[in-house]
């Protein structure tokens, strides 16, 4: 059966090969296990690189194979960073208390005393709410990067798609609890510290290597749960349920006709990527070592669905080329690094013109080269692929056909 | 036991349809319709564009809910009008439609395999691995339909006809007990209609098959008994030579 898989899945061994160099490559570039060649920031962009990569895929499994454009996974991700965030806030304030207190004893509840005071001092406050209750327990803050998201999106998918909710309705309807969920963070009663998120992410507590040998560790740790997701979504995408879940996609009518239950099936892509979502956010968060509801933005989401569209939609490959793509020249672009281009009158600061680069080659891309850049690797292959019959009549892929929408 | 009083519906109902009606926007689409068919019957429902052919039929496979009357389905008499979509197509209620709707995207053999009678929940299809049985069944019916040698294809690159014999295909895959197929014949040459006429009267056997027809010369063909709607409700039932005499019937659409 494993061969069969791979033999249908050329490219799972691509993705993991190049992965696996990839992942190699760096680690003896960096400081930590190489000459040095790539700096630990870069380290870091690379890595965080690598967990946008995986929300790409999961982005890709609910709009690309199942056709519901999501506008709210960057909240699965964000939230996914927050609970692993409150485990290191805690236990790093944690240690920095003991350390002040040197060799005075403390109760347990002077030491979360001061560890409310040291966190919330910032927004005004010394109590730490109630959600912090297992900030101190690693394995349950774990459960939770999965539990909270998931039944988040259980709960609001439940809601959606039992009333039937499609296509830009369904969208708008995500970008709002994406909206609410990051207005409702930027207060400070939420008790995640309001518009100051929560910071030094990037100290691990407990372990006393450097920056250089953590970055390196996150990397890997990026590089396999992406590996691991790319494979887990290819296993899902080429057998029944990925027949069914296109089939929603094309024509969600005729697959309930066949005895699917379409919203059971949406429901349960829309949680499965929520989960991978929050779990590549809480493998991003300690390399960027802040989090703060800015993060959750829409526009955030936004981006997610213009990185899987450039990529190409509806192949695991191509969403994991364009969020890489995009990530990297975006970085690139906004570093300041990027000369500025003197037109004579007016003069393009690349930082700020970068968006409006990005807008244009989204719409350029959805015109003329829906298949985004994977269509490049249909280019090298020379795969041919039939043409649906009709003219699509909505802006995305999974809309109907002319002729199938007349029934 | 529930035996049927009406002759000629076989020593059961299977389905039961009585007195619906549906209207959108103030216009009765279907009006006080009672409708009956057993287990291995199989019958032509003919009638002018606008009578509520195709409405009928959303109303048994649960696309459209009636603002009165009911449908019972069975042994059991169960209410479909309780059911979704989904749960009425997995009790035995197949559906074939007027356009040729299959997944282009996708080959005969997933479209085939996806209609295949199994476990429909997402937990079961995600662990589900076709097996020899499922790749004989395929076969067998992609044979059965004339698409043996179309398998690996995308249906999408398929001639209108070898659409409709894929749907046909998909509607067999699934076995159910009543097989509702809107215009089987639309699109296809006369040696496919033959085909059609052939396979239709023969699933009759052991299946209740509903057929929704413009083509009078397909009718004749099929030699069954016959309803004709009109305005929403039955104008008239029986053999076509009954209906056909019938001076209503003439008026309303054999007439024009």
């Amino acid at each position: 059966m494993k061969s069969g898989f791979l033999a249908k899945n050329p490219s799972v061994l691509w993705f993991l090969l190049i992965l696996a160099v990839f992942t190699l490559g760096v680690t003896f570039l960096s400081h930590a296990y190489g000459p040095g060649a790539i700096s630990t920031s870069m380290v870091k962009t690379l890595g965080k690189t690598l967990c946008l990569c995986l929300i790409a895929i999961a982005m890709d499994l609910v709009w690309g194979y199942t056709g519901i454009l999501s506008l709210g996974h960057f909240a699965f991700f964000g939230l996914g960073g927050y609970m692993i965030g409150m485990w290191l806030m805690y236990e790093r304030t944690r240690d920095i208390v003991l350390k002040s207190a040197g060799e005075f004893p403390m109760t347990p509840q002077e030491v979360n005393d001061a560890i409310g005071t040291q966190i919330f001092g910032v927004v005004g406050g010394s109590d730490l709410p109630a959600i912090w209750t297992f900030a101190g327990n690693l394995p349950m803050q774990l459960l939770f990067v999965v539990l909270v998201p998931g039944l988040l999106a259980l709960i609001f998918g439940w809601l959606a798609f039992r009333s039937r909710v499609t296509g830009v309705y369904l969208s708008i309807l995500t970008q709002a609890m994406t909206l609410a969920l990051s207005l409702y963070l930027f207060q400070n009663e939420s008790g995640l510290r309001g518009n100051n998120g929560l910071s030094g992410l990037q100290n691990i507590p407990g372990v006393s290597a450097g920056q250089d040998h953590l970055s390196i560790w996150f990397l890997w740790a990026s590089a396999l749960a992406l590996g691991l997701g790319y494979i887990a979504a290819s296993l899902i995408v080429s057998g029944k349920f990925g027949s069914v879940i296109r089939g929603i996609r094309d024509d969600e009518a005729r697959v309930r006709f066949l005895g699917y239950s379409v919203e059971g099936y949406k429901l349960f892509v829309f949680t499965l990527t929520a989960v991978i979502a929050a779990i590549a956010g809480a493998l991003y968060y300690p390399q960027a070592g802040i989090i703060n509801p800015g993060e959750m933005a829409p526009i955030a989401s936004i981006y997610l669905a213009v990185w899987v569209a450039i990529g190409g939609r509806g192949r695991l490959y191509g969403a994991v080329m364009g969020a890489a793509f995009v990530s990297i020249v975006s970085s690139w672009f906004t570093g300041g690094r990027v000369p500025d281009l003197p037109l004579g009158f007016y003069t393009i600061d690349w930082v700020d013109w970068w968006q409006v680069l990005l807008g244009l080659a989204f719409v350029l891309v959805t015109l003329f080269a829906p298949k985004g850049l994977s269509g490049l690797i249909d280019l090298f292959e020379g795969i041919r692929r039939p043409n649906r019959h009709g003219a699509p009549l909505g802006l995305d892929k999974g809309s109907f056909r002319e002729e199938e929408a007349q029934e | 036991m529930n035996v049927a009083i009406k002759p000629g519906a076989g020593a059961q109902t299977l389905l039961e349809v009585s007195g619906i009606s549906v209207s959108f926007d103030g216009f009765k689409a279907i009006n006080n319709l009672s409708f009956n068919i057993g287990p291995t019957e199989l019958r032509a429902v003919i009638g002018p564009n606008g009578a509520g052919k195709t409405t009928f039929m959303d109303i048994v496979t649960g696309k459209t809910r009636p603002d009165e009357g009911s449908v019972l389905w069975g042994e059991s008499s169960t209410n479909l009008l309780r059911l979704n979509e989904a749960k009425i197509a997995r009790i035995g209620i197949g559906r074939k439609f007027q356009k040729p709707t299959v997944f282009e995207d996708q080959t005969v053999t997933e479209n085939l395999m996806m209609a295949l009678k199994a476990n429909r929940s997402p937990f079961a299809v995600l662990g589900w691995k076709a097996g020899d049985a499922d790749r004989a069944r395929v076969e067998e019916i992609a044979a059965q339909v004339g698409l043996a040698d179309q398998l690996p294809r995308k249906s999408g690159e398929l001639s209108h006809g070898q659409k409709q014999w894929l749907e046909i295909g998909m509607l067999l895959a699934q076995e159910p007990k009543l097989l509702l197929v809107d215009e089987p014949a639309a699109g296809m040459t006369l040696a496919e209609r033959e085909q059609t006429t052939a396979l239709l009267v023969d699933l009759a056997r052991d299946h209740a098959v509903v057929v929704v027809e413009h083509d009078m010369e397909f009718v004749r063909r099929l030699n069954c008994k016959v309803t004709v709607l009109h305005e929403g409700s039955v104008l008239a039932e029986g053999s076509l030579d009954h209906v056909t005499a019938d001076k209503r019937v003439i008026e309303v659409y054999l007439g024009r």
